[in-house]
């Protein structure tokens, strides 16, 4: 009786599932109802934990329960915690959700709700989960090793090696799309500017407080912290108010990157305990709460999706990104779907604190889907927008105009009918000068997810609250994977650095690691600056980089991961990690031989290079141009040459490891797994 | 009475939860562990026992030493 029922549960999840899918893949004659996603991905996401995690866990991976994890054998109450698998769930997630499952979904609903949404929940069901899974569940066997020493391990030394040098490529990327992303939701905006500035002295307190006074008492400073933004954020509407206080607030695109580098280098210089550590605890409590709220306020609210299925932009033309559905959606949402970033965290400190191996099955696969429905949310917020807003907010200067009117103009000349009136008025409610040309996302789900949270609470009195909220959450939690990141990256390069000359490699000196923060600074900082300065608004040319470059990552993650299923016997399985890695590698070489090679100048950085080269010899570019051009002209060639030094890489790593499947299949050497020895577990079934 | 308990014990069980995800409770957690293997004579205890100041220093040292937030 009890398996009938069960039957029927699954049954009517299933079917749910499935006809919620079907109504947003062919339902065309009215808006559809928010809550049509949220049904389609959960119920996906439930059928997919249920079955395909436990196929997952059982049939390939073998978890085993009696064999003692890395937490039982190497525990030391530091490194090696054994952890709750609750608890650790929490410690995951918190580490794998920043702002690219945000950003990424928003951006991409300029195809149409549809390409994304399904590629949001089938990506990351059949491929992010997979691949997050996988890589705990070989950390967790290898005795917590990163991914780059399984792979030297596994696959080859030169496998490690170009691992290590894709994660320094994708984090210099990383960071200065995001410092991006701030740079154009903060520029020429008082309030946000000075909400996110108050957050480095409201930092500094809680890091003097935890460091002197109470150490270590995080929830205390993090409350404190937390009241004091709340403040900051109100307080924002009077210094927008005050004349001079708004002057003095006012930064332009330039100035704000400026500062973000400046900050950049001090935040990964000073002790983590003074600025960095605090930020994190500040950032890590506001994110998990407006991501709950957010998902709370969706339930409440049930927006109509007022975005098409798919727009005209299928064709490759969007104002927001060039490029077409293929590839280009499915390296705009990296992080929400797939992500090669999360299998640095999978081989971080998540395997060194699992209790028990059974316990990867929630922390690797339910995790990602976690992230994969706060993509959904965020997919929800853009497309609640009316589509003529959304498209004024995200669409550059340079091809909408500088003026409401001629925005309004251009948007409405591509069947999004907007009134110039809507848009300043919008600006208006949620308190800034403008919401014209603010590329990069941010911007256009803070206002969304103003309307959401404001039609739950506070109506259209608190909209401008609620805006300034979401952007200070944003931007907050950017700025805290800036910091973070930069430190990472400071090791890294002295890491790789002192492969070449010893002494660059010692991490206890001062002049070394300030070298290599600012190494790491400048890297990134180069990469902002030349999209601060990019007449497309930079968005455009740099998070497709970013997509490339996580999607790369994943690509190398799945080909150690399809490395290891071999060399376990497990030939017949192969497919589940081999699918997605196929299936990567088409979507990013695909990806990076358009950016690089495309004739259109808005999509390939050759041809905009060319264009720009045949202007400057045509004499058509005015004097005060010329050296800015020739700047435009050289980060093109650049970009061109950073997408093909890493499809490079991947393909050198891919070929490599083809070679080493061929000898496992073939039997003609023996196969060396290098998992740990078994020991069995001391603590009973119920620690 | 019994369902007042039952909402006692919830609420205690999300504290603890939120403690020990924030890292509130991460010292106490050190304490347990250095008892454990103090208690069962095993070598792999670290030594000598930090303070809570100087352990909160030394974590924060190896999470920001490794890639801990994602994108």
């Amino acid at each position: 009786m009890k398996q009938i029922l069960k039957i029927i549960l699954w049954g009517t999840i299933a079917l749910a599932g499935a006809g919620a899918l079907a109504a947003i893949a062919f339902e065309r004659r009215e808006p559809l109802n928010a809550v049509w996603f949220i049904v389609a991905a959960l119920c996906t996401f439930l059928v997919a934990y249920r079955f395909y995690s436990a196929f997952l866990a059982a049939k390939i991976f073998a978890l085993d329960n009696t064999r003692a994890t890395p937490a039982e054998r190497l525990e030391d109450g530091r490194d090696f915690v054994p952890t709750n698998k609750w608890i650790l769930l929490g410690h995951h997630f918190a580490a794998i959700a920043g702002p690219g499952p945000l950003v990424g979904p928003t951006l991409a609903a300029q195809f149409g709700y549809l390409p994304g949404t399904l590629w949001l929940i089938v990506g990351a069901a059949l491929g992010g989960c997979v691949q997050d899974f996988t890589i705990l569940f070989c950390s967790i066997r290898r005795d917590g090793k990163s991914l780059g020493q399984i792979a030297r391990e596994e696959v080859s030394k030169r496998g490690g090696m170009i691992a290590l040098v894709a994660v320094l490529a994708i984090m210099v990327i990383l960071l200065a799309v995001i410092a991006l992303v701030v740079v154009k939701a903060l520029r020429d905006s008082p309030w946000g500017t000075f909400t996110l500035a108050m957050t480095i002295p409201i930092a500094l307190l809680m890091g003097i407080y935890l460091r002197f006074v109470r150490p270590g008492r995080v929830l205390e400073a993090s409350f404190g912290g937390v009241a004091l933004v709340g403040l900051a954020v109100v307080a924002g509407q009077w210094v927008n108010a005050s004349p001079a206080c708004s002057q003095a607030f006012t930064l332009s695109a330039p100035a704000l990157a400026a500062a973000i580098i400046v900050y950049g280098f001090a935040a990964s210089t000073l002790p983590v305990w003074l600025l960095l550590a605090p930020r994190d605890y500040l950032s890590a409590f506001i994110k998990v709460a407006a991501i709950f709220a957010l998902a709370a306020g969706v339930l409440a609210v049930r927006p109509t999706l007022a975005m098409p299925a798919l727009t005209r932009f299928t064709d490759g033309d969007g104002p927001v990104f060039a490029g077409k559905i293929f590839p280009f959606c499915f390296i705009t949402i990296a992080c929400g779907a797939v992500s090669g970033f999360h299998a640095l965290i999978a081989s971080g400190t998540t395997p060194k604190m699992i209790l028990r191996e059974g316990h990867a099955r929630i922390i690797g696969y339910g995790s990602m889907l976690m992230e994969s429905f706060v993509g959904v949310m965020a997919m929800i917020a853009a497309c609640a927008l009316q589509p003529g807003v959304y498209f004024a907010i995200n669409s550059p200067a340079a091809i909408v105009g500088k003026t409401a009117d001629a925005a309004a103009k251009t948007i409405s000349s591509w069947g999004f009918p907007l009134d110039p009136r809507t848009i300043t008025s919008l600006a208006q409610r949620v308190g800034e000068r403008t919401l014209l040309d603010r590329t990069g996302g941010a911007p256009s789900l803070a206002v969304g997810m103003a309307q959401i949270f404001s039609g739950t609470i506070g109506g259209d009195h608190l909209l401008a609250i609620w805006y300034h909220f979401a952007i200070m959450f944003e931007a907050l939690f950017i700025l805290t994977t800036l910091d973070a990141g930069t430190r990472v990256g400071r090791f890294m390069v002295q890491d790789l650095a002192g492969h070449l000359w010893k002494p660059l490699g010692r991490s206890g000196s001062t002049p070394v690691a300030l070298a290599a923060s600012a190494a790491m600074v400048g890297a990134w900082g180069y990469f902002l600056w030349q999209g601060v300065m990019d007449p497309l608004g930079g968005i455009n040319s740099l998070w497709p980089l970013f997509g490339i470059a996580n999607q790369l990552l994943a690509a190398v993650a799945l080909v150690v991961a399809t490395t290891i299923l071999l060399k376990m016997g497990r030939a017949r399985f192969v497919w589940v990690t081999l699918i997605p890695m196929i299936w990567l590698v088409a979507v990013t070489m695909t990806a990076s031989c358009e950016k690089i090679f495309s004739a259109s100048p808005r999509l390939g950085f050759l041809a905009q290079a060319n264009v720009l080269a045949g202007q400057l010899a045509s004499g058509a570019i005015p004097a005060a141009e010329i050296a800015d051009t020739h700047r435009l002209i050289f980060n093109n060639r650049l970009d061109a040459a950073v997408t093909a030094v890493l499809a490079l890489m991947v393909l050198v790593l891919v070929v490599e490891a083809v070679g080493e499947w061929i000898t496992i299949l073939r039997g003609r050497k023996p196969v060396v797994l290098h998992e740990a020895p078994y020991v069995a577990t001391r603590w009973a079934e119920g620690d | 009475m019994e369902t007042q308990a039952k909402a006692v014990g919830l609420l205690r069980g999300a504290w603890s939860w939120v403690r020990q995800v924030s890292g509130d409770a991460a010292y106490e957690n050190y304490l347990r562990c250095i008892t454990r293997h103090s208690d069962i004579g095993a070598s792999a205890a670290p030594a000598p026992l930090l303070s809570r100041a100087e352990f909160y220093l030394d974590s924060l040292r190896r999470r920001y030493s490794t890639v801990s937030r994602c994108c």
